[in-house]
């Protein structure tokens, strides 16, 4: 893809409407978008099974998809100022602290935590609104952590972003047109005349009824300006889509009809998605794979089942007992649940050794003094804790000391040699570290 | 807040001597030569390039300017004699030079004019203040009613006149042509001279055009800045609260609203102090706006000069004040 | 039978006033005249809170939730909003009251909290300020000390740490889930009989979010009040609520325990919320079906069941009867304190055929 760009402006937006046209049942476009009622249709004859057909389940796992994004020890520090006569800086917000992950192609990865967690900051990273202070992020052969903005350009086209607020990301005084069409003038990517007839395709591809083009965005309710939002994203055909918090401005009703058509998109156009969200259930229908941030740092990823079916890192298990759920209605009352005592700390001077140790009930001297590694623990499953185990069978002795060449209390065993080679690769090996046996093992 | 002030008062003395600087260059390399008008002046016109050399000589006009700028600088700390042609004029640190006209130091006829240009100012925005802020909440607690609507677009109305045509017609109708008796002597009469209804009267009318036509304006600040905060979360908190609505208002909805108030009325008050050439003007008034007009219809550049400097110097300080208050009135803004 | 809304008898209603429901809806309907006409925002809402119990009204945007919640603070500003129905607090005829009795009621016998607590306090006076001045506004003979000892002891109460300390910080200088303690804080100070949480956690994380629902929970155990929290959070309600109140275009849909409306519900919008929200402990094969469509204008409301343009179930019922004809709020299958608006015939079945099998596969092993 970066031979000629003029070469894909050829191809891409003619490709994309045989592709569309092709896949009859999936394409979106031909009334069937009628049924996310964005159309100003009546959807009262609309039945149930119809609907149901185009409701997804959650989306499933290609564990030999290739990577298309790969974050290695990615880092962004923002300089904290001193406040006196001269502003000298006195610290820095360690927003992301070396963080390593993958982003499959035309699969998900989600990102989730809490507000401070740097999960944001990650999005922005990749999206490259912002550079970073160190770390690497493999795309296409390129660094992206390492391009000017100018050697960017021309990459930015396959990284886009969706952003959170549907009422503040689109400029009041542009025509729906002009926003999803802004992309394409920018990069030159097809002829002027062609700008309205893609513009219109794309409305179609959301959901939107192509005519109102040359609407404002006032004019739409929440939903609809989302799906704007996600137009403007695919207008240049993004390889991997950044998607910060797309839902959470909505309604509940609304937000299932957006999930839905990310992943009628997903699954269309092959696009990846790095899914940045607060809601642990939504992720967990979107993303097949998760990684858990905490105060900079990634602490916990996996797959679904294993993220959300045994996690072993105390924060993951905390996270999840404080979800409420549904179900509990059934059986009455509160569910049991992990209690997080105070607040995240300050990420300017994050506790030694384990970020989360000021707050985790297993915490020993050893977490002080040692950060853990983020250590294979699994076949698709990561762990930053000494004391990583399912809930309710966490281990009395930390179980990294081996790896670390360290003794139970964190100190250095003299003559040990920490054996942390499989340690900070973004993807996952062949073999990893188990926990019972203390052996490396594989399939 | 202490770093900050310091901080930005080094950065005022920084922006001070930029202008002062400006200022004379903009002389120095003028169309026609700077020693020009006072040749003019003190020949009868009658200036031949013989007369107006001794001139630029005298003045320094043919030294470098950097020199020259020197020798302001220095006299401005430790005072200097100005030579005009065979005339030497003695004038004392601060020295900001000496009218061409009177061959006085400016600085004493500024410190002269102060009191005049400070009366207006200070009477004018204080009655701007004392009804514009009231009708502003007064109209947004009405926002939407007929008596709102009639006084914003009233208001609207005569802020849209032209300052200077409003003044001159206050002063034409209630002076000239009603012959309001309170109106009929305007200008500055100090009080240790003349008495306090005499500086009253006096200044009255100026106080009443300012005063209006501020009060237009601060009644749509204030509105507008009260309808905001009045449709704020933490006012439907205070309802929630049970509290009157006198103290919803006042103590919540107008103490947030007077933030922006405040920022503009700083802004505005400085510009006042530093001379209001229309108000001075048309009511003869002999402040420093009056005097700026002056010096510059004469060309007396040591005057032009001086008042040039002092508006800048002003308008510095209070920028400065606004911020300092600004964070004492909101407690999220911190001065760094 | 914790409440029950009251449809038409109010006869035996005013029977038990002396200790029934400690906050008792009739009939409520909340109208606000704009340029373009009436906006209808509530209409026939009808409920009750006990104390000690916790209602929970669900719905979206537009819905009504917070209207009918504001109305019962009397927080509608007289000159925008029609109120007509009846609200009863304590015994006490809200509808209609004069201001300043009004005035003694409010963060007094019931108070509110609301959802952005940074926006929801007011920035520039001090958190314990804030407190003190809600205790003084219903303690005339109160001194300021008494107010300063109070404001501490509530913010230590909801689990502010060094409350003494803290009563003097500025809410910016708060975190977003000590704001919304303080917040709590400044609502129970005057111990009120009832509390209205309109989205308490909504804008917290999760984990700060299970802090200020058990915080909520012992709170009212301790106090006994009436609790009513407006959330658009399934789980929330599931885990707080004992009776969940459906609002649809201003009015009621669908009403029963909280088990009835989670479990059983009878009503399509409620299926709807169900299939559209995922569960974090629901099987993978659970689809997420959204509600079509938007919300309808309440300028201008849909004819029949306002439900009925974005109702995929309408087939079922026969004729028009849907888009002419408004469903009475009527006792559903599953027991007397359920309440559903619907024509459906055979909703049970349907939810149990149709719906169940989509969104919650794993479940339908257990009902049968």
């Amino acid at each position: 893809m970066t031979q000629d760009p003029n070469a894909r402006a050829e191809i891409e937006p003619t490709a994309v409407g045989a592709n569309a046209a092709e896949s009859g049942e999936r394409q979106l476009g031909d009334g069937t978008s009628d049924a996310y009622g964005s159309h100003e249709v009546n959807v009262g004859d609309l039945d149930f099974r119809t609907l149901v057909e185009h409701g997804h389940t959650a989306s499933e796992l290609d564990p030999d998809a290739p990577a298309v994004l790969t974050v290695d020890n990615l880092k962004m520090y923002f300089p904290v100022k001193s406040s006196g006569l001269v502003r000298r800086t006195i610290g820095h917000v360690q927003a992301v602290d070396g963080i390593s992950f993958e982003v499959p192609q035309g699969g998900s990865i989600g990102l989730v935590g809490e507000s401070g967690c740097g999960k944001s900051t990650t999005g922005r990273l990749i999206t490259r609104l912002y550079k970073p202070t160190g770390g690497s992020m493999m795309f296409d052969g390129h660094d992206l952590a390492k391009l000017s903005n100018r050697e960017m350009k021309p990459l930015r086209r396959d990284v886009q972003m969706i952003f959170q607020d549907p009422y503040t990301s689109l400029n009041p005084r542009h025509t729906v047109g002009t926003i999803v069409g802004a992309p394409l003038e920018v990069h030159n990517v097809v002829p002027k005349n062609k700008v309205i007839p893609r513009v219109q395709e794309l409305l179609e591809i959301v959901g939107l009824n192509p005519e109102h083009y040359n609407r404002y965005p006032n004019e739409f309710s929440g939903g609809q300006r989302q799906r704007i939002g996600i137009a403007r994203a695919l207008t240049l055909n993004p390889k991997v889509l950044v998607a910060d918090e797309p839902v959470s401005a909505l309604d509940v009703s609304i937000q299932a009809q957006v999930i839905n058509l990310l992943q009628d998109i997903q699954s269309e156009f092959d696009v990846a998605f790095l899914f940045i969200a607060h809601d642990l259930a939504i992720v967990r229908h979107f993303c097949p794979e998760i990684a858990v941030m905490y105060l900079g740092k990634i602490v916990e990823i996996g797959d679904r089942e294993t993220i959300y079916g045994k996690p072993h890192h105390p924060y993951t298990q905390a996270l999840l007992s404080a979800v409420p759920d549904v179900k509990q209605a059934a059986v009455g009352g509160r569910r049991e649940r992990i209690r997080l005592e105070g607040d995240v700390p300050s990420p300017i001077n994050p506790p030694s050794g384990c970020r989360f140790r000021t707050r985790c009930q297993f915490a020993q001297e050893i977490c002080a003094k040692v950060e853990p590694p983020l250590l294979q623990i699994g076949k698709r499953h990561k762990v930053a804790c000494h004391f990583a185990g399912e809930l309710g069978a966490h281990p009395a002795t930390p179980v990294t000391t081996e790896l670390l060449g360290v003794d139970d209390q964190g100190s250095p065993v003299p003559g040990a040699v920490p054996s942390n080679t499989q340690l900070t690769i973004p993807g996952y090996e062949k073999t990893w570290y188990d926990l019972r046996s203390k052996q490396t093992t594989g399939v | 807040m202490f770093a900050y002030v310091v901080k930005r008062l080094i950065s005022g003395v920084l922006v001070v001597a930029l202008v002062s600087m400006a200022i004379f260059l903009l002389f120095w390399y003028g169309p026609s030569s700077p020693a020009q008008p006072i040749c003019d002046r003190e020949t009868s016109n009658r200036c031949t390039p013989a007369r107006l050399e001794v001139y630029e000589r005298t003045l320094g006009y043919d030294n470098p300017v950097y020199v020259e700028y020197g020798k302001f600088v220095s006299g401005v700390f430790g005072g200097r004699t100005i030579t005009i042609a065979s005339s030497e004029y003695e004038c004392a640190a601060p020295c900001l030079g000496v009218s061409y006209r009177t061959k006085q130091p400016v600085k004493e006829e500024l410190v002269s004019r102060m009191p005049a240009t400070f009366s207006v100012a200070v009477g004018g925005a204080f009655l701007y203040l004392l009804f514009g802020v009231p009708i502003g909440v007064a109209a947004a607690r009405r926002r939407g009613t007929v008596t709102d609507k009639a006084l914003v677009s009233s208001f609207l109305f005569i802020s849209s006149i032209p300052y200077y045509l409003f003044a001159l017609l206050t002063w034409l109708y209630l002076t000239i042509t009603f012959e309001v008796p309170l109106f009929s002597d305007t200008g500055y009469f100090p009080i240790a001279d003349n008495g306090p209804f005499k500086w009253f009267s006096g200044l009255f009318l100026a106080w009443v055009a300012l005063g209006i036509f501020g009060c237009t304006q601060y009644t749509r600040f204030t509105r507008g800045a009260m309808v905001e905060a009045l449709s704020e979360d933490y006012i439907r908190t205070a309802k929630a609260k049970g509290l009157p609505t006198r103290t919803i208002v006042y103590k919540h909805g107008l103490r947030a609203a007077l933030v922006p108030v405040v920022t503009i009325f700083g802004i505005d008050f400085g510009t006042l102090l530093a001379g209001t050439i229309f108000t001075e003007r048309i009511f003869e008034i002999q402040g420093i706006g009056w005097w700026a007009l002056e010096a510059v219809q004469g060309r007396d550049l040591p005057v032009v000069q001086a008042t040039a400097l002092f508006s800048a110097v002003v308008l510095i300080i209070s920028n400065l004040l606004v911020d300092v208050v600004y964070s004492v009135l909101d407690p999220r803004v911190r001065l760094s | 039978m914790t409440s029950v809304p009251v449809t038409q008898s109010s006869a035996a209603a005013a029977a038990a006033e002396a200790d029934g429901p400690f906050l008792r809806v009739e009939d409520l309907k909340v109208t606000f005249p704009t340029e373009d006409g009436p906006v209808t925002a509530v209409q026939g809402l009808s409920y009750s809170v006990e104390k000690g119990k916790t209602l929970g009204i669900v719905g979206e945007s537009g819905s009504g939730k917070s209207v009918s919640s504001m109305a019962v603070m009397g927080l509608h500003d007289a000159k925008s909003a029609q109120i007509s129905g009846s609200i009863r607090v304590g015994g006490t005829e809200v509808v209609g009251l004069s201001e300043s009795r009004m005035r003694g009621l409010r963060g007094n016998a019931m108070a509110m909290i609301f959802q952005d607590a940074l926006a929801a306090l007011h920035p520039f006076y001090k958190i314990g300020a804030q407190l003190e001045e809600a205790y003084l506004v219903h303690h005339s003979s109160a001194s300021k000390r008494d107010a300063r000892r109070k404001a501490i002891e509530m913010l230590d109460r909801v689990g502010i740490p060094q409350p003494d300390r803290r009563v003097d910080d500025f809410p910016h200088q708060f975190s977003g889930g000590m704001r919304q303690r303080a917040m709590i804080a400044m609502g129970l100070i005057n111990d009120p009989s009832l509390l209205i949480a309109d989205e308490p956690t909504t804008a917290l994380d999760v984990t700060v979010q299970a802090q200020i629902l058990d915080l909520l929970q012992d709170l009212q155990r301790e106090f006994n009040s009436a609790v009513i929290i407006i959330t658009h959070d399934l789980g929330v309600i599931a885990e707080m609520a004992d009776d969940v109140l459906v609002m649809y275009a201003g009015r009621c849909v669908e009403f029963g325990t909280t088990k009835q409306i989670l479990t059983t519900p009878e009503m399509p919008y409620t299926w709807g919320l169900l299939s559209s929200v995922p569960d974090v402990s629901s099987s993978t094969d659970a689809r997420l079906i959204p509600i079509p469509g938007n919300p309808p204008s309440l300028l201008r409301p849909p004819p029949g069941c306002s439900f009925h343009p974005r109702c995929v179930h309408t087939g079922k019922v026969a004729g028009d009867l849907c888009s002419t004809q408004l469903p009475e709020l009527l006792p559903a299958s599953t027991g007397t304190a359920h309440l559903k608006r619907c024509h459906l015939a055979d909703p049970v079945g349907v939810y149990q055929s149709e719906v169940l099998p989509e969104i919650a596969p794993e479940l339908l092993e257990e009902t049968r």
